[in-house]
């Protein structure tokens, strides 16, 4: 059991134990730098220790400091020095909590991995599928879309059939020390004090960018840092308040130039996506699409070109900045068919 | 038979049995404080002046040079800050050295001067450093290396120091020392020098720092005074008592216990040695003391290892954990410049009083079949 030392994965080794597992609890020690908020300061490695004393289980700490910075960090400084806006939380899911912990718990003799994610793991049709948890709020299928059939048949999500509410509820029957812990929002290794642009200012350079309007290509100004610039961007690209607005609908990252205009200039009918991982096997037809961590699905037709996924809108729908994550879901919205990064 | 294999001594030791049964009443009946005026204060003042002169006659030092601390972090913060802190200058300690001095050494933004493959201090290194600067206060050199068990040459290191840093304070962490080495032959070489209770069978939160005749420095904790102003705050009575036991046992028994451990400590290494390939001792058993097993172990990862030991029922450990929680990659191996992807695989084995033949057939087989089997899943 993969314990945070949130609210959820506590809850989720109560449930675990409750349903007669033998669990042991494992805390990722992920990032050794300056942390306010995520997943691995020593108060949250507290907090899990704890709440496995509470439960009566062993709890261990892993120390995967080294390929967090080999499959998250680095690329994620990498992505934006690309001009890519990356999903670092992603990232983590697909290379340490479903690889590198599920290759140690391999070894170790584990049969199941569990993590306090808000999804469900279903079978369907004889095959296994991520299913969207109970509470719709709380949905975290997009962010584990990326479990292979081999991953998902030993993987567990002991709270997905229960609301955030139902959470709590719980941790406080059961005197958890976490009942009342906030959500952790942010990414673990970028402080809420510095932010961004202090964690990647220190480790790329930043280039100034010219502003110019995507219609006639008038020169507007010049932003501070092209790699912090993100497509749909609306503020802090250095534009005058007031008059019409203006969102950046283009990155040109050889001539650091971005241009800007209005919000339709965003939409577009098909979009591309690579490094697509399927959950069982290739698909093509109609699926609903979603594309950020709680955002709607819509409707697309997909279908295979070179090994990327092509997808054609059904009405045109606002450009996906390329490195975000791109799930498809069966028509339903139920479970996730695969996922793959926008091009 | 114990339902577990303790295998962890350089991390903490059992209590002695007489040590236990030294320090009760002073938690019961005789609970009263040393620095009173009235009989049953005078009665725990004697108890710890007793302590005194049994840690003065173990370590070959006067009994007004004992001064009773919180334990091995503390007499090694103190000599270091606290010399820093009345004379100046600068603290020099060896990299591979024990957090406990490295850190306030960089505190004070002091030398760290290179170690040996051995893990010992580099006495040319150190020379050097004393030569060019003359400012140096203090150095601080382990007498044992808490990782991997090397000794220090101590009568080689105090010659360096003498000769070239003649105004230097020398200071040794001996807190791995009292098992296995005779401590009255180490306190006459420095200034300095500081013990953990709970590493010789004594409790934890209890230890000693001795300032021999002569060698002032700004005491850390100031209060009430006690301690000849060298450390104030009310007596660990219990704890002072416990630790006298402890240390006047354990340096009874070096006699009998170093050839039993290092003969147990060997038959350990060999069969380890023997039935796994790709096991290398991190350092020569000529180098180290008799308790203590160092290996690095190709082709594994030692938080996977200690899992399994751990189901196992063995006790063992790798480098030091860190505030979190979770093995870090060790500062002393990167020092001895053993290979990062070497040092993944570090195992520290380390016997004691308690060990016996059974500790060491169960051990032995438990290390066997686990990195085999993490081998296997490698592969």
């Amino acid at each position: 059991m993969a314990l945070s030392g949130g609210v959820d994965s506590s809850v989720a080794a109560a449930e675990l134990l409750h349903a007669g597992h033998e669990v042991v609890g494992i805390t990722m020690r992920l990032w050794g730098g300056d942390s306010d908020t995520g997943c691995c300061s020593v108060a949250d490695v507290d907090d899990a220790r704890r709440v496995a004393q509470q439960l009566g289980i062993d709890h261990l700490v892993f120390n995967f400091t080294d390929d967090f910075h080999e499959h998250v960090v680095d690329p994620y400084v990498q992505a934006h020095r690309d001009g890519i806006t990356p999903n670092p939380c992603i990232e983590c899911n697909r290379h340490l909590k479903f690889h590198r912990l599920s290759e140690r718990a391999d070894l170790l003799g584990f049969d199941a991995v569990a993590t306090g994610h808000h999804a469900r793991i279903v079978q369907h049709d004889g095959v296994w599928r991520v299913a969207r948890g109970h509470d719709p709020q709380k949905d975290q299928s997009y962010v584990v879309h990326m479990l292979p059939q081999r991953e998902l048949a030993r993987t567990l999500f002991p709270i997905g059939h229960l609301t955030k509410a139902e959470v709590r509820e719980r941790a406080t029957a059961l005197k958890l020390r976490t009942a009342a812990k906030p959500d952790s929002q942010d990414v673990c290794f970028i402080t809420s004090t510095g932010g961004r642009t202090e964690f990647l200012g220190t480790r790329i350079p930043f280039r100034r960018a010219r502003v110019v309007d995507a219609v006639d290509g008038t020169e507007l100004g010049e932003a501070e840092s092209l790699e912090m610039i993100t497509l749909g961007q609306r503020r802090g690209i250095g534009l005058p308040g007031g008059g019409p607005k203006r969102y950046v609908v283009g990155i040109d990252h050889a001539t650091a130039t971005v241009r800007v205009g209005d919000e339709s200039m965003l939409d577009v009918d098909t979009m591309r996506v690579g490094d697509m991982v399927w959950s069982h096997e290739p698909l093509e037809g109609e699926v609903r699409v979603q594309c950020s961590a709680h955002g709607a699905t819509n409707v697309a037709t997909a279908s295979v070109v070179d090994g990327e996924v092509r997808l054609a809108w059904h009405s045109p729908q606002r450009r996906v900045a390329p490195g975000q994550s791109v799930v498809l879901y069966d028509l339903t919205d139920t479970f996730v068919l695969g996922g793959g990064i926008a091009r | 038979m114990s339902a577990f294999t303790y295998l962890d001594h350089a991390a903490t030791t059992p209590m002695r049995p007489e040590a236990v049964d030294a320090m009760l009443p002073f938690l019961s009946e005789r609970f009263a404080n040393p620095s009173g005026s009235h009989r049953f204060a005078r009665e725990a003042r004697t108890a710890v002046d007793d302590a005194r002169e049994v840690v003065a006659e173990v370590l070959g030092a006067a009994p007004g040079e004992v001064v009773f601390t919180s334990g091995g972090t503390e007499g090694d913060n103190t000599a270091v800050l606290g010399t820093v802190a009345r004379r100046g200058g600068t603290a020099v300690c060896p990299a591979a050295e024990h957090h406990a001095v490295l850190a306030p050494v960089e505190h004070v933004h002091g030398v760290v001067v290179a170690s040996t493959p051995l893990g010992t201090v580099d006495l040319d290194a150190l020379a050097q450093v004393l030569r060019d600067r003359p400012d140096v206060s203090v150095v601080s050199v382990m007498a044992v290396n808490n990782e991997v068990g090397s000794i220090t040459d101590l009568a080689a290191l105090a010659a360096v120091v003498r000769e070239w840093a003649p105004q230097a304070v020398l200071h040794t962490d001996a807190v791995q020392a009292p098992c296995w080495l005779d401590l009255r032959t180490i306190t006459p070489l420095v200034d300095l020098l500081s013990l953990s209770a709970h590493k010789f069978g004594g409790p934890k939160g209890v230890g000693v720092l001795v300032a021999r005749q002569g060698v002032a420095y700004e005491p850390m904790v100031i209060g009430g005074g006690q301690e000849r102003e060298r450390r104030s705050g009310t007596h660990n009575v219990a704890g002072i008592v416990a630790l006298a036991e402890a240390l006047r046992a354990t340096d009874a028994d070096r006699p009998s216990e170093l050839p039993r451990l290092t003969a147990l400590r060997d038959r350990l290494v060999d069969t380890l040695m023997a039935e796994l390939p790709g096991v290398h001792e991190t350092v020569p058993r000529a180098h180290k003391v008799a308790g203590s097993a160092h290996l690095c172990i190709e082709g594994i990862e030692n938080e996977a290892l200690l899992f399994l030991l751990d189901e196992a029922g063995v006790c063992a450990s790798a480098a030091s954990a860190c505030a979190a929680g979770a093995m870090e990659p060790s500062h002393v191996l990167a020092a001895m410049g053993v290979p990062r992807e070497l040092g993944l695989g570090a195992l520290r084995l380390t016997l004691g009083r308690t060990t016996t033949d059974a500790d060491v057939d169960r051990g032995a087989d438990a290390v066997v079949t686990a990195v085999q089997r993490l081998r296997r899943g490698r592969s």
